[in-house]
């Protein structure tokens, strides 16, 4: 029998099923543990490298637009994604969704008090490169406010779904802005066990990346697990 | 083993706002998909079904934005992973589109991979208040589930919650409990 080769969740660096900060995890999460399984077959994953992704979907400010360019600061968010080792990710789907400058998402349920703009979704996709490099052209999102506690607010971010190499190899999570006020107030950042993980889902701004007269850069790095070359003795 | 040099991006919910991004021809948002909840092609051969489910919460009381994703192998048994079939076996539904709050996935049902499994579905879970997602498995209540190598290793007493319920030969039943009595098995994979 062969044994599953993938590098484990690494609970270190991810938050606690129930954290009640958090309130709507108490009652959407098991409160048994999860179960631990020894020897089992590796579970392979789909592979997305034949999938035609348009271009325009990992262009925000055009892929939604009727007749002006949507409101608000545009910005390019790129980055690498490899694993635990240190190996690039290719074809890596990436697939991300956020609101729009205003703090307003585009979803029916979305109730805030803030405009939506007619020429601006907020979703897009993309597949990362051979070296693992994925760009996104977007506008900044506001921060809006929720429900959780008193005086609310999420600090901005853009949600990113991220299909690695297995099934296993999956990760959804959230991307926020260097210096925002809101963090520490954030159950939902806070959720994170450990401050340097934290501060790993910080974009930073990059004046290298920056493109002149058109846009500024925010650098988001992403490591998903890292596959035993000779499967894992449990 | 090897070392790592780098450290896993943390987990962050997917929150209640995902339709129109990760399921938006299911919600009618004008933006492409590249899948959802129905996995049937045309060219291929095996035995059409559909699993239809809820996701509960502790109280009882069904998520209506639940993200379900599965993958599944063919019914020959091969995964579109090793390049030997053209069955992507991979879907995708949110919880809350239709007036059953819940899932519907149409596909086939799988064949065995290897002879330590039986048939199954790979699935996970996402949801609003969940800062991670959680896997699971769908086996299915008229096959020798006693072979399968993960099947066996869950407690005799709570292997049911891990099988669906034939409801006729082209329907199964499969309800995903989040929390309480009859909590469904999650794996620490």
């Amino acid at each position: 029998m062969q044994n599953n080769p993938w590098n484990k969740r690494d609970w270190s660096n991810h938050p606690d099923l129930i954290y009640p900060d958090y309130k709507s995890t108490i009652l959407r999460n098991p409160q048994n543990p999860l179960k631990k399984l020894n020897n089992f077959n590796e579970i392979p994953g789909p592979k997305f490298e034949s999938f035609s992704i348009r271009t325009i979907d990992s262009d925000l400010t055009l892929n939604a637009k009727k007749d002006h360019n949507p409101i608000g600061e545009r910005i390019i968010v790129l980055g690498q994604v490899k694993d635990e080792f240190g190996k690039p990710v290719p074809n890596c789907l990436i697939e991300i969704w956020q609101a729009n400058s205003a703090g307003r998402y585009v979803h029916r349920e979305e109730i805030h008090d803030a405009p939506l703009d007619p020429n601006f979704l907020g979703a897009g996709m993309t597949l990362t490169d051979d070296n693992g490099n994925y760009k996104f052209t977007t506008i900044k999102p506001g921060s809006y406010p929720w429900g959780n506690h008193h005086n609310a607010w999420r600090p901005a971010h853009i949600h990113f779904s991220i299909f690695g190499r297995s099934f296993v190899d999956r990760l959804v999570t959230q991307m926020y802005f260097e210096g925002d006020p809101l963090f520490k107030y954030d159950p939902i950042f806070n959720s994170i066990p450990d401050k340097k993980a934290q501060n790993r889902l910080i974009a930073k701004f990059s004046i290298d990346k920056t493109v002149p007269e058109f846009a500024h850069a925010y650098v988001f790095n992403i490591v998903l697990r890292g596959r035993q070359a000779t499967p894992m003795e449990v | 083993m090897k070392k790592n040099t780098f450290l896993q991006t943390s987990s962050q919910t997917v929150g209640p706002f995902f339709a129109y991004g990760l399921t938006a021809q299911q919600y009618r948002y004008d933006f492409p998909s590249l899948f959802n909840g129905n996995l049937r092609k045309n060219d291929i051969d095996g035995k059409e079904i559909s699993i239809k489910g809820r996701v509960l919460d502790g109280k009882g009381n069904p998520l209506h934005d639940a993200m379900i994703e599965i993958w599944q192998a063919d019914p020959q048994g091969n995964y579109n992973t090793d390049q030997n079939s053209d069955f992507l076996g991979f879907g995708r539904m949110g919880t809350g589109s239709d007036n059953f709050i819940g899932f519907n996935f149409l596909t086939y049902k799988p064949g065995k991979i290897n002879d330590s499994s039986a048939p199954h579905i790979n699935l996970t879970v996402f949801a609003r208040g969940m800062l991670n997602h959680l896997f699971t498995r769908i086996y299915f209540s008229d096959e020798k589930n006693e072979i399968d190598e993960v099947f066996n290793q869950v407690d005799p007493l709570l292997r049911p919650r891990l099988i669906a319920e034939k409801v006729n030969e082209e329907e199964y039943y499969f309800d995903i409990i989040l929390q309480g009595e009859n909590e469904t098995i999650f794996f620490d994979i």
